[in-house]
């Protein structure tokens, strides 16, 4: 297991390291670094910081230049804010870590429930109920949803019961003066939360159907029915348990959705996290953010990847990585 | 071209087959009757109709021309002279949903008839050869999957310019890799079947080996991947304008519109936010039950 772990991780250095290459030209390419300097009325700084930069310097020699000082932890600073950029990525990825935790932590519980509820009662109304609620899930953009559930469940309970603050708050994740967890970060979670799962509860709950109608229709099952082992049992410790490993890899491989969903959802709901960090440096043309902000999603995709295959692994014992 | 394919083949097996009734329907006609038991994708079928003759008729059907705007009247709730209310700047809104689905309706089929020209292609060629373009290729795939897509495509249509035939090309150029990964796989097992070996032996040029041996026999993948591309790249197109990074004013998309409408939620305006939302679902709900009932009647696996 370790040392599949550890080739694994191997495999994909090469991969970081031409992903790495080519966002930075990218990156590069679309943005101009220095373009604030450009309309200044002091001649020497253009070419002082173009120096200081080494932006006079063939790409790979910049990247090069770069890339020692990233893996160094030296991230250098945002043009936008003249902070310290790991210091700005290390607090979005913690804003963000709170959404993707609650988020899958909901999608998954909700999915499994409504797979294990539909497979049961096959072709029934309720099935067919949640069929029909997955495709209109699936049919809809996460930021309209996100817009109509802040008009439904936010300011029309609001508008009609004449509140002074609205049930479900739709800014930021605390209210000033606020931390930790409590009622008002559950007050401000349930809304991103919501917005972010919706496409992703109707993916996963259709699989999740899918899966365990094929579990139900094993042998296992029929053997273990006909032994007289109660439904609820041969539900739970039959089948869901041999469509857990499935379901756990879908769920890992849908991670990219999620930094989609998470672009849309800060922005909606503005919270400071890796989406709206992207979005603002996009709108500043941040080089010195955009290029460190790609490379540490690209990690994060890869350690899923990796926790992936090895929760597959250890849900099934069949599976014997080496 | 395919389609011809698919019409021709049954004819030279029927004339191998001595015991089969002579009757024996075109593998196009048992399709075509398999997809109208399809209810549910006939309607998907309507609607997508009605939706394209809706946007792409609308200087013929819409209650207003484009962008005519009414700045006293500003924006007004539904009523019996604008049936879906106006925007702020008094343009009816229902003309301005048919006006801008032309945008949305475009660069979905675009990008989704282009990725998956451009995925099948690749992926054919990487199968079929396998070697250092497979190694290539598969990589390349690789790199797509790790890379988030909304940031790559903001970036690129960023650098590269935010016009719709722009849009349809970055859209396409990161959406070709998961067809490409499919048409390889099943390309990877079809080239180890006999017929292909006997072409192969009898001396037909690998070209015409994939064109008339290899696709047709791919056209349920395929067809099934336009519909899929298509939905989602609406989606995508809409999500990408929300954020800025899309189609840009005065050329508008139900993306825009939304984008426009946003800023209304919580006022009395709030209205603005349904109709080019609803038309977005109404678009891919429909797009995915065509594509379903396409999978279902192409599956060669398939009872008629």
């Amino acid at each position: 297991m370790l040392t599949f772990l550890a080739r694994r991780l191997a495999t994909s250095v090469p991969v970081v390291i031409i992903a790495s290459f080519l966002l930075f030209w990218a990156v590069r390419a679309t943005f101009d670094p220095l373009a604030k300097l450009r309309q200044s009325h002091d001649p020497t700084a253009l070419p002082r910081e173009t120096a200081r930069l080494g932006l006079n310097r063939p790409v790979p020699v910049q990247y090069l230049r770069w890339m020692k000082a990233f893996v160094t932890g030296d991230w250098g600073t945002s043009t936008r804010t003249g902070g310290s950029v790991s210091t700005m990525i290390g607090s979005a990825l913690g804003t963000t870590a709170q959404l993707v935790v609650w988020g899958v932590l909901f999608a998954a519980v909700l999915a499994l429930a409504v797979g294990l509820y539909s497979a049961s009662r096959q072709y029934s109304v309720g099935d067919y109920g949640f069929t029909a609620l997955s495709y209109l899930g699936i049919a809809m953009p996460a930021f309209w949803v996100g817009l109509i559930l802040i008009q439904a469940l936010a300011i029309w309970p609001q508008q009609q019961f004449g509140m002074a603050d609205p049930p479900l708050y739709f800014i930021g994740l605390h209210s000033p003066g606020s931390h930790g967890v409590n009622v008002d970060y559950l007050r401000h979670l349930v809304l991103p939360v919501l917005t972010m799962t919706v496409g992703l509860v109707a993916g996963w709950s259709r699989f999740s159907r899918a899966a365990l109608v094929e579990s139900l229709g094993s042998d296992y099952v029929r053997t273990a029915r006909a032994k007289g082992v109660p439904r609820r049992r041969i539900l739970i410790r039959h089948a869901l348990r041999n469509s857990f490993a499935p379901f756990v890899t879908v769920v890992a491989m849908d991670a990219a959705l999620l930094v989609g969903g998470l672009v849309v959802t800060e922005q909606i709901y503005s919270i400071p996290g890796m989406g709206r960090l992207f979005l603002d440096s996009m709108m500043a043309g941040d080089v010195f953010t955009l290029v460190p902000w790609m490379l540490v999603i690209a990690l994060a995709m890869i350690l899923f990847n990796l926790l992936a295959d090895a929760a597959y692994a250890l849900l099934d014992p069949r599976v014997n990585l080496r | 071209m395919t389609e011809i394919e698919t019409d021709t083949k049954p004819d030279t097996e029927k004339a191998h087959k001595t015991s089969n009734n002579a009757h024996e329907p075109s593998q196009a006609r048992i399709a075509l009757r398999r997809f109208a038991r399809h209810k549910v994708a006939v309607a998907g079928l309507v609607v997508l109709a009605a939706l394209t003759v809706g946007c792409f008729g609308a200087s013929l059907l819409a209650p207003y021309p484009h962008n005519a705007q009414d700045l006293l009247l500003g924006a007004a709730p539904p009523s019996g002279a604008h049936l879906l209310g106006t925007d702020e700047l008094g343009r009816d809104y229902l003309s301005g949903v048919m006006y801008a689905g032309q945008v949305s309706l475009a660069i979905g089929l675009g990008v989704g008839v282009l990725s998956t020209a451009l995925g099948t292609l690749l992926g054919a060629v990487a199968g079929y050869f396998g070697g250092w373009v497979d190694e290539v290729l598969m990589r390349v795939t690789d790199l797509f999957l790790i890379v988030p897509a909304i940031a790559l495509l903001a970036l690129a249509i960023q650098g590269l310019g935010s016009s719709p035939p722009t849009i349809v090309l970055v859209l396409a150029g990161i959406g070709w890799t998961s067809i490409a990964r499919v048409v390889r796989a099943q390309v990877l097992s079809l080239r180890e079947k006999e017929y292909i070996d006997a072409a192969r032996v009898l001396g037909v040029p690998t070209r015409r080996i994939l064109w008339r041996h290899l696709l047709p026999n791919l056209t349920g993948v395929i067809v099934v991947n336009v519909s899929l591309a298509v939905a989602a790249s609406v989606i995508l197109e809409s999500t990408l304008s929300f954020l800025g990074f899309g189609v840009q004013p005065p050329r508008s998309s139900w993306g825009t519109m939304l984008s426009q409408a946003s800023g209304m939620v919580g006022t009395s305006h709030s209205y603005l936010l349904y109709a080019p939302g609803l038309a977005i679902l109404a678009t891919v709900l429909a797009v995915n039950f065509v594509g379903d009932g396409l999978r279902d009647a192409l599956d060669p696996q398939g009872r008629q």
